[in-house]
């Protein structure tokens, strides 16, 4: 097990995925928890919608935008990382297919796809989650829509921290700036949406 | 028993696995073996590299295969030190 994390972590880092996978984690993190947000808060506004319209609505984006970080991230690593492995192949002048740059190149591509399908989902599923509660009959100490609502913007903060931790600026000035873009996107959500 | 004490290799390897890594891998293959490394040239993506490795038997299919497992082409053995340990009757 430690053997097979050592690998993964030396095939990470001989194709500098690193920085990939964590810009993709908080590119369609914060795609997913604004994209929730919009979904819940426009619903919000209508006060005829049933709680299992607005769940399904909420899950049919989660689903299609974990889809569509899966297969976009798979397909452009792919090709990127085959094109460095065949310069490197010219270069060295002998197959590397059985090296650590040839795993890199079947396997990288499939742990930076899973992160850039799978953060979305994460984080639309725990935004998601008030509603299953109250769907399924928990009382919840808010209207389900607004807890949604505070869980959303609560982890688009804690990505603007973990943006702030990455770029080495004050984690509570990157928080507040993610959470100003969620509360301009509520605005507008408000001005251009019929009550 | 003929056994092979040291080896200097020729190794063309790139930039990364650096050359710490890379050395690891190697003394990795047996519990005494003692790895140096020198780097000959450096070009853009690779790292033509000398490298001595020491020990009481040195497996080298093994060595070859750690050597191709971080991404290094051996171009040649430039250096070799056998023992035959075998009693004379």
């Amino acid at each position: 097990m430690i053997s097979t994390l050592k690998q993964v972590a030396l095939l990470l880092r001989i194709t500098n995925s690193q920085d990939i996978m964590r810009r993709y984690f908080v590119v369609n993190g914060f795609d997913g928890a604004l994209t929730m947000l919009g979904i819940i808060v426009g619903f919000s506004l209508g006060s005829t919608t049933s709680l299992t319209v607005t769940i399904n609505a909420c899950v049919g984006a989660a689903i299609a935008l974990a889809i569509s970080g899966l297969s976009s991230a798979y397909i452009s690593e792919h090709a990127e990382l085959k094109r460095t492995l065949v310069e490197l192949e010219n270069i060295m002048l002998v197959n590397m297919e059985n090296t650590a740059h040839g795993q890199a190149a079947r396997w990288v591509p499939i742990f930076v796809a899973l992160v850039n399908g799978l953060a979305p989902l994460v984080i639309s599923l725990l935004i998601i989650a008030p509603l299953w509660l109250a769907d399924a009959g928990f009382s919840l100490i808010f209207p389900p829509l607004l807890m949604a609502s505070i869980i959303a913007m609560t982890l688009i903060f804690f990505l603007g921290i973990f943006l702030g931790h990455v770029s080495g600026v004050s984690w509570l000035i990157s928080g507040l700036r993610t959470l100003l873009i969620s509360l301009v996107t509520i605005f507008l959500i408000y001005l251009f949406s019929k009550n | 028993m003929v056994r092979v004490k040291r080896l200097v290799l020729d190794i063309l390897k790139p930039h990364q696995p650096n050359a710490l890594e890379f050395c690891q891998v190697l003394a990795s293959v047996g519990e005494d073996y003692h790895v140096t490394l020198t780097v000959i040239e450096m070009d853009e993506e690779t790292a033509t590299t000398e490298v001595v490795i020491e020990a009481n038997h040195i497996d080298f299919d093994a060595i070859c295969a750690a050597i191709t497992s971080v991404s290094g082409s051996v171009h040649s053995i430039d250096f070799v030190e056998v023992q035959n340990d075998t009693q004379q009757k």
